[in-house]
């Protein structure tokens, strides 16, 4: 089974693939896997026909307790025999419907064999996952099949309602499958076990409702009817295969085998049986009412599927049985009458009643297959509808089940509809003389769903005849219809088998047509007579039926939910999404304070208090840290914040030193004091102060939000702080620290040997900042020479020049060389003692802004010939290097080796292996430095221009001697 | 951890919060550094005070806990990259509207006045009209 699977597979891809180019070959191709499934099963028919089950078993998701478990019995064999079966003639009248080298052929031939293969997984599957699956494969090939015109945008609408509707089922069904299989002792999903032994309980009433939701989406019940009439917009072999014989039937199939085994639970006789008769009724109404052949043929599918629900659906061992014998009766005929709608729609150019004329000579055979397929639909006798009909009828015989009474009436009445539809059916067929054309009608009614044709214009003459050929398979499933007509007692194996694999209390059924003079006989009569009448009186009867149109359609309750949808959709972005960065900040801000907050406080955490203060010193930096940043918030002007800021940065180095961080207190005052310069160098462009603009009521919620947030990390401070429970990590950091990496700076070596690896990712991490801010500083600044016009600088004011003086020039100089030394040795003793890489590379960074203050960015640039992005490539590039390289010496990342030498000159010398990493941390330090100042310390709109002897005319005395750089503002 | 010190972080994260919350970036910036500050408050704070670890410098139980320390250095070192990114942001905003105001975002505004639009609908109504009664009489053959 899982072989013939993927022949279908293989043989769909290959297909949608290179298809196109087979021309009429690919049809056969196509038309293989189903053949082959049919040989197969051929060849397991005798043991199946026994009662014996031919199981298939792979393993998928074995931890989940998932795998591909496959079973034919008699039930799924009826099945496999009608996709299969019907596939191969569909395949071949395919051959004929389409135009040879038509576009999308291969695509649509291809999609054919995959749908065939995944309806054949569905009613082998044995687990209910992976029937899931295979049922959701079908309405994703159906979709791809009603769309396969993707330039129309009525196919496209159709496509995606059919996929809509059947997709939301189907996981409704998935939902309801969940329910069930939890519900059994085990948490069993093989549907065989299952059905076996029921399980009960509120959750599987409720997962009965959704997997009946998924059964009514797929098999087009009211109210989800509304899909299939919608998806005739696909080409007729589509329509044949899919929308009547067998996708539609999935829902049909899934009722029939739950039927016997949950219908003794409340909500499953009332819910299905009613849906089934309103489907039933309602869809034979507007049946009577379509002018496209293709439109009455769908309604009328509607129609018998709410039949076959029905049957199934009542579950008792006699209905299940004639409901097998409906689903083989109806495959045969309505895909024959589907394959005949096509042929009038290929061969006169329209399949609207309206517009056909009367069929000339050759079209006799034809007719037959029409009158035999559609007498089989009406239940006329010698034809197997009229059996099916007949046994359905027996089974519904008042007294049979409690109330059948009350299902046996309306399915009588909706039977006398579906003589009326057969009979419209065929009258519209037969057509009428040129005189009768009502052309006008037509064009003010809606155009056919689709119309394979423009060519042959309708009412010119007699169609001409179909070839043989085009008829064949129609002819073949007509011969079967009256076949098993007269001699039903062929197929008694087949539906016992069906039946008695459903509900063991099935008998073994002998059809035939002649059961003597009783009810379902006199039905039979009274079903043919009263819809013959139904048809003649069609004036008064449509009358009647046009009231319903302003009844609300399926159609329009699809489109309102969706409309509905989008309109939610709309309201809730427009509360939950504003687009205001603040609104969101405060949220999630907010949110996150009072859960923790509201977790900490009601649960058995607290520690109690803890010491109040430290000591004088750390009274004196808090008052100081809060002061400034209390401050920092609360002035209006840009450079007094900044300013404020940098002091609250000096007030954290004051609380390090006193906490006992000599590293922390060197970096944090470097650092204090970069992002200060950074400041000033981005604030000098803004506007000087901040304006108020937000009202009492923002400024309250955000001080609300402040608040929530200050208490949060109170408490999570406190809490944490008071419920250590392990010994820290790092009394074994000191005590390793000089033996394991050769230093005495436990900090340092944390960060360049216990934690390199962290230390790596960081400065990744500031390397990516740096090139962040670059490229956001400079994008979109075009080079001089691209041709655009350029920006004329106004000329320079009288009070805006700048020039250098030589002393601060020189001076500047000689202090950068100083620091730059400073900031070498701070590198090189930072692994005995306070400094290192980060603290290093900030004070070079701070040399660098000396030289910036003195000379501008020129002067930065000319500092080396190196640009900055290589300065911190380099650095990340040696970090790297320095973790990888012991790995390629067999060692663990990072591990370190010290190496000691005497050296003439500077004596003894004592390094370890991290020093490079340090290096590298030191170069990755600078160069963001220097890619900061590239970023904000060159200024478009300042232009430095070459000294102009008559511009600078100012006091002899103030006219310096060194080059002079004049920036005009 | 001290209850001074817990109270110093939750007053730097309380006006880093108030700041955040607006719309000028350079406050926004301010802000978080003030955030910043209050989580090197937190990590330092939750380490034993004393000496600097440097080994040799006294005996072991004197020294300040250097773990802390070391994340705290880190942490320093990552917020200047961050500020200096949030710095260029702003920067370039002024290029570009001269201001640094953080505005909202205009799709989500239009949204919120106009819907999204109905696109998936278009051609439904015809299909309505497929599936709904036609209307034309009947004639007779």
């Amino acid at each position: 089974m899982i072989v013939l699977l993927l022949a279908h597979l293989v043989a769909g891809l290959g297909l949608v693939a290179v298809g196109g180019r087979a021309g009429r070959r690919a049809v056969l191709v196509g038309a293989l896997a189903p053949a082959a499934t049919l040989a197969w099963l051929a060849l397991q028919a005798g043991r199946v026909l026994d009662g014996e089950v031919v199981s298939e078993s792979l393993a998928w998701v074995p931890e989940l307790g998932l795998d591909v478990d496959l079973r034919l019995d008699g039930f799924a064999a009826l099945f496999v025999a009608l996709v299969s079966g019907i596939g191969v003639l569909v395949f071949l009248y395919a051959g004929r419907y389409l135009r040879a080298g038509g576009e999308g052929q291969g695509r649509l031939l291809g999609l054919l064999v995959l749908f065939s293969g995944s309806m054949l997984g569905l009613v082998l599957a044995d687990d209910l996952v992976v029937l899931f699956g295979f049922w959701e494969l079908t309405s994703l090939t159906s979709f791809l099949l009603i769309g396969n015109d993707h330039t129309s945008a009525r196919a496209r609408t159709a496509a995606l309602q059919a996929l809509l509707v059947t997709g939301a089922g189907g996981l409704a069904m998935l939902g309801g499958f969940v329910l069930i299989g939890q519900a059994t002792g085990g948490g069993t999903y093989r549907l065989s076990e299952v059905l076996a032994s029921p399980p009960g309980g509120t959750p599987v009433t409720v997962g009965l409702v959704l997997v009946l939701v998924g059964a009514f989406t797929k098999s087009a019940q009211y109210p989800f009817h509304s899909w299939l009439p919608g998806a005739m917009v696909a080409p007729t072999p589509v329509s044949a295969y899919l929308h009547s014989a067998t996708m539609v039937k999935a829902g049909v199939y899934l009722i029939g085998r739950f039927a016997p085994a949950f219908t003794g639970v409340w909500v499953w006789r009332p819910l299905v049986v009613g849906v089934g008769l309103v489907t039933m009724l309602c869809a034979g109404l507007r049946a009577l009412r379509q002018h496209d052949l293709k439109l009455i043929l769908a309604y009328g599918t509607i129609s018998q599927l709410g039949f076959m629900v029905v049957m199934f659906g009542l579950g008792t061992a006699e209905t299940v049985v004639d409901a097998c014998e409906l689903v083989l009766a109806h495959a045969l005929f309505k895909a024959a009458l589907f394959m005949v709608v096509g042929i009038v729609d290929r061969q006169a150019g329209s399949r609207d009643i309206r517009l056909l004329r009367r069929p000339g000579p050759g079209w006799g055979p034809t007719l037959a297959v029409l009158l035999v397929s559609a007498g089989s639909m009406a239940g006329f006798p010698l034809l197997f509808g009229f059996v099916a009909k007949e046994d359905a009828f027996a089974g519904l015989e008042p007294g049979s089940f409690a109330y059948a009474g009350l299902v046996l009436a309306p399915i009588v009445a909706a039977s006398m509809l579906t003589v009326a539809y057969s009979l419209r059916l065929v009258w519209g067929v037969l057509g009428r003389d040129g005189d009768g054309l009502d052309t006008t009608a037509a064009r003010t009614a809606a155009p056919p769903a689709t119309s394979p044709s423009t060519t042959a214009p309708a009412g010119s003459g007699p169609a001409p005849a179909p070839r043989a050929s085009f008829l064949a398979p129609a002819a073949v499933l007509a011969g079967l219809t009256l076949l098993f007509g007269a001699v039903p007692a062929l197929i008694d194996g087949v539906i016992s088998a069906a039946g008695e694999s459903l509900t063991a209390a099935a008998e073994p059924v002998h059809l035939a047509v002649w059961h003597g003079w009783n009810l379902p006989l006199l039905l039979s009569a009274l079903v043919l007579g009263g819809g013959a009448v139904l048809f003649m009186a069609r004036r008064a009867v449509d009358r009647v039926l046009a009231l319903g149109h302003h009844l609300p359609s399926g159609g329009q309750g699809y489109l309102a939910v969706l409309r509905t949808l989008n309109v939610v959709a709309d309201r809730t972005t427009a509360v939950v999404q504003t687009g205001s960065l603040p609104v969101y900040a405060g949220v999630i801000l907010t949110t996150a304070a009072l859960l923790t907050t509201g977790a900490l406080v009601l649960g058995d955490g607290w520690p109690g208090w803890p010491t109040l203060v430290g000591s004088a010193g750390h009274v004196a930096v808090c008052v100081a840290l809060l002061v400034t940043a209390g401050a920092a918030a609360a002035v209006r002007r840009r450079f007094s914040a900044a300013l404020l800021l940098g002091a609250t940065g000096y007030a954290m180095a004051g609380l390090f030193v006193v906490q006992g961080g000599a590293d922390l207190a060197l970096t944090q005052v470097a650092i204090e004091t970069l992002t200060t310069v950074l400041f000033v160098l981005v604030l000098r462009r803004l506007p000087d102060r901040f304006e108020r603009r937000s009202g009492p009521a923002v400024r309250f919620v955000r001080l609300v939000a402040a608040l929530s947030v200050a208490v949060m990390v109170f408490t999570v401070a406190l809490t944490a702080g008071g419920n250590r429970v392990a010994e820290p990590v790092s009394s074994e950091m000191v005590e390793r620290s000089l033996p394991d990496a050769g230093g005495r700076n436990v900090v340092n070596v944390i960060l360049v040997d216990f934690r390199g690896l962290d230390t790596m990712s960081e400065i990744t991490v500031l390397a990516a900042a740096a090139i962040g801010s670059v490229a956001l500083a400079r994008a979109g600044r075009r080079p001089r020479s691209s041709g655009a016009p350029e920006r004329v600088p106004p000329p320079a004011p009288e009070g805006r020049r700048l020039e250098r003086l030589v002393v601060i020039d020189v001076a500047v100089r000689l202090v950068f060389s100083a620091v730059i030394v400073g900031s070498i040795y701070l590198l090189f003793v930072g692994h005995n003692q306070p400094g290192g890489g980060f603290v290093g590379g900030i004070v070079a960074g701070a040399a660098v802004a000396l030289r910036y203050v003195a000379g501008g960015i020129d002067d930065v640039r000319n500092l080396s010939r190196a640009h900055a992005w290589t300065v911190l490539g380099a650095g990340l590039l040696l970090a790297a290097l320095t973790v990888l390289a012991p790995v390629v010496l067999g060692a663990a990342p990072l591990e370190s080796t010290v190496l000691e030498t005497d050296l003439p000159l500077l004596g003894h010398l004592k390094v370890t292996t991290a020093l490079p990493f340090d290096v590298g941390v030191y170069l990755v330090v600078l160069g963001l430095l220097l890619m900061v100042f590239e970023s904000f310390g060159d200024d478009p709109h300042l232009v430095t221009t070459p000294v102009d002897a008559d511009e600078v005319e100012g006091p002899a005395e103030s006219r310096p001697e060194a080059p002079v750089e004049v920036r005009a503002s | 951890m001290t209850v001074l010190l817990a109270a110093t972080a939750a007053g730097l994260f309380g006006i880093g919060t108030y700041l955040v919350l607006q719309r000028k970036l350079s406050r926004i910036i301010i802000g978080i550094a003030l955030l910043s500050h209050g989580a090197n408050v937190l990590m330092v704070g939750s380490g034993r005070r004393g000496r600097a670890p440097i080994v040799g410098s006294g005996d072991a139980e004197s020294l300040a806990d250097p773990l802390p320390q070391a994340l705290a250095l880190t942490s320093i070192v990552i917020s200047f990259g961050v500020t200096a990114l949030l710095l260029a942001l702003a920067y370039r905003s002024w290029l570009l509207t001269s201001d640094d105001e953080v505005q909202d975002d205009l799709e989500d505004e239009r949204i919120a006045h106009r819907g999204a639009p109905d696109d998936d609908l278009a051609g439904s109504d015809e299909l309505a009209e497929i599936e709904g009664d036609p209307t034309g009489e009947e004639v007779e053959p």
